[in-house]
């Protein structure tokens, strides 16, 4: 076992006994909590810092010691939570979180709320000795070589009485005098030894005297630091063995081994019982994972293959494979089900940016969570962190408003940032959102100009302007905070939602505030899509997108330029990509005048029209990347196996919609279509 | 003889530390994730000595070394505290108990194997 794979066990316990630490202090925080969460707390702390030791890490060490004192005196109840305790101790998590994570990642450098932490904690440490422990990591023994000079004078005698406790903690005479060194002389004295009728076998009657001449005086006190106190153990000065008789031995049975035994201290609670669970290495989920994702293509084989045999949809056949479509289904969503984990933990640790958040920008925050418990794929929890970081930043930075000006427009004074996650037919939304003074549409329009990101004239929707925030190199602030403006801005939150297969998306109100909302397939291996043929390819649309399918009426599509056209829905004008045209394909449609259309909702809320030669059907089809093979294709995200086991691509909607290019009239035609 | 040696710790990191250092040095060596498994395991079969951590859910070190002692039989077995407390007073709630010796985290290698010797009288 190297020490990489001991490192690696210590950082994933870590991050579990962070987060119940976490949880502890939200259940204070909350104020439902009882001993039973102190002692979890303590316990988190206090493990962190046990197995940090073993690797050197002795800032966190240092810390975690001073934050376990304190918490200490809360679970022995010397200090009651009081607000500032709170505050305290639950900036200390943060800090000690933060220790672990700048230990992971090897990074020098201290948190920059340590020092101040320290400080805060020492006030309520109360008398307890804060200093780590500073003595040997163990008792020293004797176990140093031994000194090949030996001092006749140096003879010493050690008298070992030991009493019922010394016997009852496991030690042993023998094994005690064969400890303190090789050339010995051992006397007995059975002289205390009572009368059979006298005789308790629990109490010691012997007392040894042990001249020892090859060891040194440390060495012998070493051997003796475990046997200390029970009897009448000891280092004899000279003259040896002369007794004096107020030494003499005196018998007395320990209270202890009297008393009846007391119920065990167990102190688990309902809360704390932690749901019995398995480590799988990821790597071994995948591929079962890869597997069903097999499984499902085989399936869509075997019913093409009955199909193609001419069977009728009635068979016996047909009906079998029914049940194995649902299996099938089945087996996919128990794995999906493996990797899926709450976002609980992700959110716990975002409390922490808000609060930093908080603290940088002078604003008082109240951090709310809703839909803590919803579960997303593992893969997906990791790669939300860091956009989620990001918008909370902002939204607490730029979104809430300084105190004075929420005062004034008799807002709480006290901002809100609320963060929410739940499920959504087929997806998962996260959202992110403030009550503050809303997105300021005249500013971001002006600073859009002003960077030649929009034409001077272009008249924009209040949705196009907020969507504006997702162009490369948009900053609204005026100047650069030292908290969210650190040169990456919301095109990188998109970015990084975009590459998990998300969407994200904004509404904003003058003076009610903003909501972020990102919306992610359940999974990133799956996806329910509809599959088309576009000239004579196949492919698939991604369900998530569609808003519905159309057969147009005559008349419907009309041509409003060189070569762009708009279908007529419902009295609203909404754009047509061709598709096979926009993908180069020879045997594309030149006009896109009677095959069906897909009525796309692109990411900004704003709507077009795919059109295809033919759509065929809806099915839930498994993601094979194409990156790993031809690089990225715009335009196509990446690619399935049909159930002919011909290769289908995938289409990447947004990507396609960019790729078309916006029409300059669209603004004015999908203004009434909201 | 290879003597065993049962570990007793709620931290996986811990436990891992421990079992390797001894089997290393030739014991062998059982884990247990809390204290009520850590009595659990010991009453299935003979071991020559425990090391046990002192705060872990649901049964703590001191319950554990209440629970072993407790069986006459088990009197002589060597429990060792290994933990990062290292007052005074939790040294003797541990002895009046009936630890036989105490360890302070982080240990040294050498130390925890001397230790373990020591009190197993193969020192």
């Amino acid at each position: 076992m190297s020490m990489d794979t001991l490192k690696a066990t210590f950082f994933a316990e870590c991050e579990e006994l962070v987060e119940a630490m976490a949880e502890g202090l939200n259940q204070i925080a909350s104020d439902d909590w009882d001993t039973e969460t102190v002692n979890a707390i303590f316990r988190a702390v206090h493990s962190i810092k046990g197995a940090a030791g073993a690797f050197g890490l002795e800032k966190l060490v240092a810390f975690a010691h001073r934050f376990e004192t304190v918490l200490d005196r809360i679970r022995s109840h010397e200090l009651s939570i009081e607000t500032e305790v709170l505050r305290v101790i639950t900036r200390s998590s943060d800090v000690l979180a933060e220790l672990v994570e700048l230990a992971q990642s090897d990074a020098e450098g201290t948190p920059s709320a340590y020092d101040a932490l320290l400080q805060d904690l020492s006030k309520f440490t109360g008398a307890a000795d804060v200093a780590v422990a500073e003595e040997p990591f163990f008792a020293p023994l004797a176990f140093a070589p031994m000194p090949l000079l030996l001092d006749e004078n140096q003879t010493i005698c050690v008298r070992i009485f030991p009493d019922a406790a010394f016997y009852r903690n496991g030690h042993e005479p023998e094994r005690l005098i064969g400890a303190l060194g090789e050339q010995i002389s051992v006397r007995c004295d059975f002289d205390a030894v009572p009368l059979l009728d006298g005789f308790d076998l629990d109490l010691g009657y012997l007392d040894w005297k042990v001249e020892v001449s090859d060891t040194p005086r440390e060495q012998i006190e070493a051997a003796l630091t475990y046997v200390q106190g029970l009897g009448q153990i000891g280092i004899h000065e000279e003259p040896p063995f002369l007794l004096d008789l107020s030494l003499a031995p005196q018998i007395v049975a320990p209270e202890v081994e009297q008393s009846a035994p007391e119920p065990r201290p167990t102190s688990s609670s309902p809360r704390q019982a932690s749901a019995q669970t398995l480590r799988v290495d990821p790597e071994r989920v995948d591929r079962l994972i890869n597997t069903v994702g097999e499984l499902i293509i085989n399936q869509a084989v075997i019913a093409q293959k009955i199909d193609a045999s001419g069977r009728g949809p009635d068979g016996d056949v047909s009906a079998a494979l029914d049940d194995y479509r649902y299996l099938a289904r089945e087996i996919q969503e128990a794995v999906m089900s493996i990797r899926a984990q709450p976002v609980k933990s992700l959110f716990q640790r975002l409390a922490r940016v808000v609060r930093e958040a908080g603290e940088a920008t002078g604003k008082q925050v109240q951090f709310e969570t809703v839909g803590e418990n919803t579960e997303i794929d593992k893969t997906l929890i990791e790669r939300l962190a860091d956009p989620l970081t990001h918008m909370l930043r902002n939204a607490v930075d730029h979104g809430l408003e300084n105190p004075d000006r929420r005062a004034k427009t008799s807002k709480p004074q006290i901002g809100t940032v609320r963060l929410m996650a739940a499920h959504r037919s087929g997806h998962v939304v996260i959202e992110v959102a403030d009550d503050g003074a809303g997105l300021n549409r005249t500013k971001i329009l002006e600073k859009a100009r002003d960077k030649g990101l929009v034409p001077a004239d272009a008249k924009l929707s209040d949705s196009e302007v907020d969507n504006l925030l997702f162009m490369p190199g948009f900053s609204t602030a005026d100047q650069v905070t030292n908290l969210s403006g650190r040169g990456v801005g919301m095109d990188v939150v998109k970015t990084a939602i975009t590459a998990i297969g998300g969407r994200i998306s904004i509404s904003s109100e003058p003076g009610k505030g903003s909501i972020f909302s990102i919306s992610l397939p359940l999974t990133l291996a799956v996806l329910d899509g509809i599959v088309v043929s576009v000239a004579d390819e196949t492919m698939v649309v991604p369900i998530a997108s569609i808003i519905e399918t159309i057969r147009p009426a005559v008349g419907d599509v009309i041509q409003v330029g060189h070569d762009q056209w708009v279908l007529k829905v419902r009295g609203a004008y909404v754009p047509i990509v061709a598709l096979g045209q926009l993908l180069g394909l020879s045997k594309a449609l030149a006009i896109p005048q009677k095959g069906p259309f897909i009525l796309i909702e692109a990411e900004d809320a704003s709507v077009f029209a795919f059109s295809v030669n033919e759509i065929w059907d809806q099915r839930q089809i498994v993601i094979k990347s194409l990156e790993g093979n031809y690089g990225a294709v715009p335009g196509i995200s990446a690619a399935t196996i049909l159930g002919d086991g011909k290769i289908a691509l995938i289409v990447d909607p947004d990507a396609l919609i960019s790729l078309a290019g916006r029409p300059q009239l669209e603004t004015d035609l999908i203004a009434e279509n909201g | 003889m290879t003597l065993s040696v049962l570990a007793i710790d709620d931290s996986r990191t811990m436990r891992m530390l421990v079992s390797q250092t001894l089997k290393g040095a030739g014991f062998d060596v059982v884990t247990a994730e809390d204290g009520v498994q850590g009595v659990e395991t010991f009453a299935t079969r003979r071991f020559d000595a425990v090391i046990t951590d002192i705060n872990m859910p649901k049964l703590d070190g001191f319950g554990v070394i209440e629970a072993i002692r407790q069986s006459p039989k088990n009197r002589r077995v060597p429990i060792l505290v290994l933990t990062t407390e290292s007052s005074e007073a939790f040294r003797n709630r541990a002895r009046g108990l009936g630890a036989t010796g105490w360890l302070v985290k982080p240990f040294e290698e050498e130390g925890l194997v001397n230790t373990v010797r020591l009190v197993t009288g193969q020192g």
